[in-house]
């Protein structure tokens, strides 16, 4: 099972290797890590993506709560959430395609960056479906590069990650 | 007035109540040992970096307090590895300090350089590097906080050379803000409720007590709480000592080696209440086979320790002594009179089971057998002694022929499996307990790893008594080669060893060599009299000598081979 953990964690030295330390050390996957830090400069948040069985993701959430830099853990995936990832995608184009991929890019309420006489690249964000819906659209136009961000996902309501315990 | 980062550091450790260190100076961390050379902590010079880090381990688990080493840049560090591993594996509260090369030239594989907070990352509770000496002060109140309190476990200080030579004003920090450490003390209390009733009424219950028993200094709790309720008492290896070892209610130790009766009756209960332990595979064997039919209820400081390996049906999050003491005072409120006669009789087929298959050996044998060594160490030492062990057959030995009656009084490396642990291990309980016998059971093979360590004790008049069980072997290489790989003896003979009575000779300890039975116990005696130097006995024992019972990797718990 995928599943999408909020951990709240001090700025600090070696936080991000002591977390995906974990993560390697005790044969957990990670699909995805994004980190950046929240209104306080001296708090961050990552968003972590991961798989596994109800015990292994029980255990990776007690492990993370074990790590002395660690505020807060949350299974997003648990409650509702809105979980967003970003694209930046580099598409071949022709006299013949460009319009059609334009038709698609508007679809998909995704954005044009950048544009020669045969490329595009274009931003989108999204869940991970979204994204890879329009990445199947865009196949047969000939997909030269694909750079995605891990997810965020942020908790539906007023309640925020640091309520947690 | 401001004091340079090496003095500040050895202020704090006053501060923190450190009265002895073990350490090894090194080129950056001469400025800290200029500052040693006028304080009054007394510092031990182990001859290897290893040496120091297992007799710091050995200290903690005597005494109950934090232990202290150093160790310098590099190789110092790298060499304290299998230390700070070792303490992890077992709980054991370490601060490490190590050396490292100024800041400017961290990461430009500067000399003596090494990235050892990165090094030890998965195997330390926490790190640190500082950044500058204002902080000093505050990481050491830390250190020591986190390393003693939960679960605890070694902390590492990388000490950047720079930094020591800089000055600042010593800030004692009033007090610690770890806004993400919160060690939950005190168990829920509907969930101690659960789990009497769920005690209450059951037919067939044991208390599995771990290391955390000893950890929490819960051990009173412990035997009041089995003799109120009647439960008979298993514990893990590390958890011996736990109760007293000749206690009624106390059957035993489980697991691979452990007796028959403990090993037996885990497979039967309906209800288990573990207490402070993390169900390790050695103990639990093939985790189906494993109490199939128990509910569990598990006491733990450490919520990953609870339904990493077993199932747990009632949880409780908090420190062994706190909760069973939270139990204690709930205790009157529930019927112990209940299921006696179910009960009664379930005690009575365990007892029975301990009757038909003790510990044992040919003890009619003429040669030494290894058993009757350790045997020998109990009777003489009336059961007062600290053990220490080394690791392999001596340290099951160990276990299984020396009752422990006193938590902290067995010593041993549980979870890493340390050759090369015990000696070191004696060293540094002896310096902690001076009052008590020390003795490290040890293996040829075994004593080996830190043999350098013979001098230190001598430099330091550490009266630790070494009785090597030799069988010129890595005797459990040997006795899994011999049951499982057809006795082809690949690379366990040590045909050329030392002779360990000269050898100790010319470190200026005192050796001994017992060919003959009859001379055991004189021999043991005769160590005991020596109170300034350690004594290396060599008990020429039998060569081919196995362990049983032992569960064989990968069966159940009740699957034992008996011989």
């Amino acid at each position: 099972m995928r599943h999408t953990i909020s951990v709240l964690v001090e700025n600090k030295f070696g936080v991000l290797s002591r977390i995906s330390g974990l993560f390697s050390g005790r044969g957990y996957n990670i699909e995805s890590l994004s980190v950046n830090k929240t209104m306080d400069v001296n708090i961050s948040t990552m968003t972590i993506v991961t798989t596994g069985d109800a015990d292994v993701i029980e255990q990776i959430i007690k492990q993370l709560r074990k790590l002395v830099n660690v505020l807060r853990v949350r299974d997003v995936s648990e409650m509702e959430h809105i979980e967003r990832e970003m694209m930046l995608v580099k598409v071949r184009t022709e006299k013949s395609t460009r319009s059609e991929i334009f038709n698609v890019v508007g679809t998909f309420r995704a954005k044009t960056v950048d544009i020669t006489n045969n490329s595009l690249v274009i931003e989108i964000t999204g869940d991970r479906g979204k994204i890879l819906a329009f990445l199947k659209v865009l196949e047969p136009y000939g997909i030269i590069e694909v750079v995605r961000t891990g997810a965020i996902a942020l908790s539906r309501g007023s309640k925020a990650t640091s309520d947690f315990k | 007035m401001k004091m340079t980062g090496a003095e500040i550091l050895v202020e704090s450790l006053r501060k923190q109540g450190v009265d002895l260190i073990f350490g090894y100076p090194g080129g950056v961390l001469l400025g800290i040992y200029d500052t040693l050379f006028d304080s009054d902590i007394k510092h031990i010079l182990p001859r290897h970096e290893q040496g120091g880090i297992h007799a710091a381990d050995g200290y903690a688990r005597a005494t109950g307090k934090v232990g202290v080493c150093f160790g310098t840049s590099g190789p110092g560090a790298t060499n304290l590895v299998t230390g700070i591993c070792n303490a992890h594996m077992d709980s054991v509260p370490l601060v490490v300090f190590t050396g490292q090369v100024a800041s400017n030239l961290i990461g430009g594989d500067a000399f003596q350089e090494a990235d050892i907070i990165g090094i030890t990352r998965p195997i330390v509770k926490h790190s640190y590097l500082i950044n500058n000496p204002e902080e000093i002060t505050t990481v050491i109140r830390e250190a020591f906080y986190i390393a003693a309190s939960g679960r605890p476990g070694p902390v590492v200080i990388d000490l950047p050379k720079d930094i020591m030579a800089q000055k600042a004003e010593f800030k004692w920090p009033s007090k610690i803000e770890l806004p993400g450490y919160n060690p939950t003390v005190k168990g829920h209390l509907g969930q101690i409720k659960k789990m009497l009733r769920m005690l209450e009424g059951a037919k067939k219950p044991v208390i599995y007590m771990g290391g955390g028993v000893i950890l929490s200094g819960a051990s009173e709790e412990m035997t009041k709480l089995s003799e109120l309720t009647g439960v008979p008492v298993i514990s893990s290896f590390l958890g011996q000592g736990g109760i007293p070892g000749t206690h009624e209610n106390y059957i035993g130790w489980l697991g691979m080696h452990g007796n028959y009766a403990s090993n037996m009756a885990m497979a039967e209960p309906d209800f288990i209440l573990a207490v402070g332990t993390r169900f390790s595979d050695r103990s639990t064997g093939r985790l189906d086979g494993f109490a199939p039919n128990a509910k569990v209820a598990h006491i733990d400081v450490d919520p990953s320790s609870i339904s990493k390996n077993v199932r747990i049906d009632v949880p409780i999050v908090g420190d062994c002594k706190v909760v069973l003491n939270q139990a204690l005072s709930e205790i009157d409120k529930y019927s112990w009179d209940k299921n006696l006669k179910a009960r009664k009789d379930w005690m009575e087929k365990i007892k029975a089971w301990d009757k038909k298959q003790p510990f044992g050996y040919d003890r009619e044998s003429t040669l030494i057998k290894p058993q009757y060594v350790v045997e020998s160490i109990y009777k003489v030492t009336k059961g007062e002694a600290i053990i220490c062990t080394e690791v392999g057959q001596n340290q099951m030995w160990a276990g299984q022929f020396y009752k422990y009656k006193n938590p902290r009084q067995f010593v041993s490396s549980g979870g890493l499996g340390t050759m090369g642990y015990g000696f070191p291990a004696a060293i540094g309980a002896k310096l902690g307990c001076p009052d008590k016998e020390v003795f490290d059971i040890a293996g040829d093979g075994s004593f080996m790893m830190n043999i350098q360590e013979i001098c230190t004790a001598v430099q330091y008049n550490v009266a630790v008594k070494v009785a090597i069980l030799n069988n010129k072997y890595l005797g459990m290489i040997r006795q899994w080669q011999n049951m499982f790989f057809n006795n082809r003896y690949s690379q366990c003979c040590l045909d050329c060893q030392p002779d360990f009575v000269k050898l100790a000779e010319s470190f200026n300890a005192v050796g001994m060599r017992i060919d003959r039975k009859e001379d055991v116990e004189g021999a043991i005696r005769e160590s005991l009299k020596i109170k300034d130097k350690p004594v290396i006995m060599d008990f020429t024992v039998d060569r081919e000598e196995n362990v049983f019972p032992m569960i064989p990797a990968g069966a159940a718990i009740n699957e034992m081979l008996l011989k």
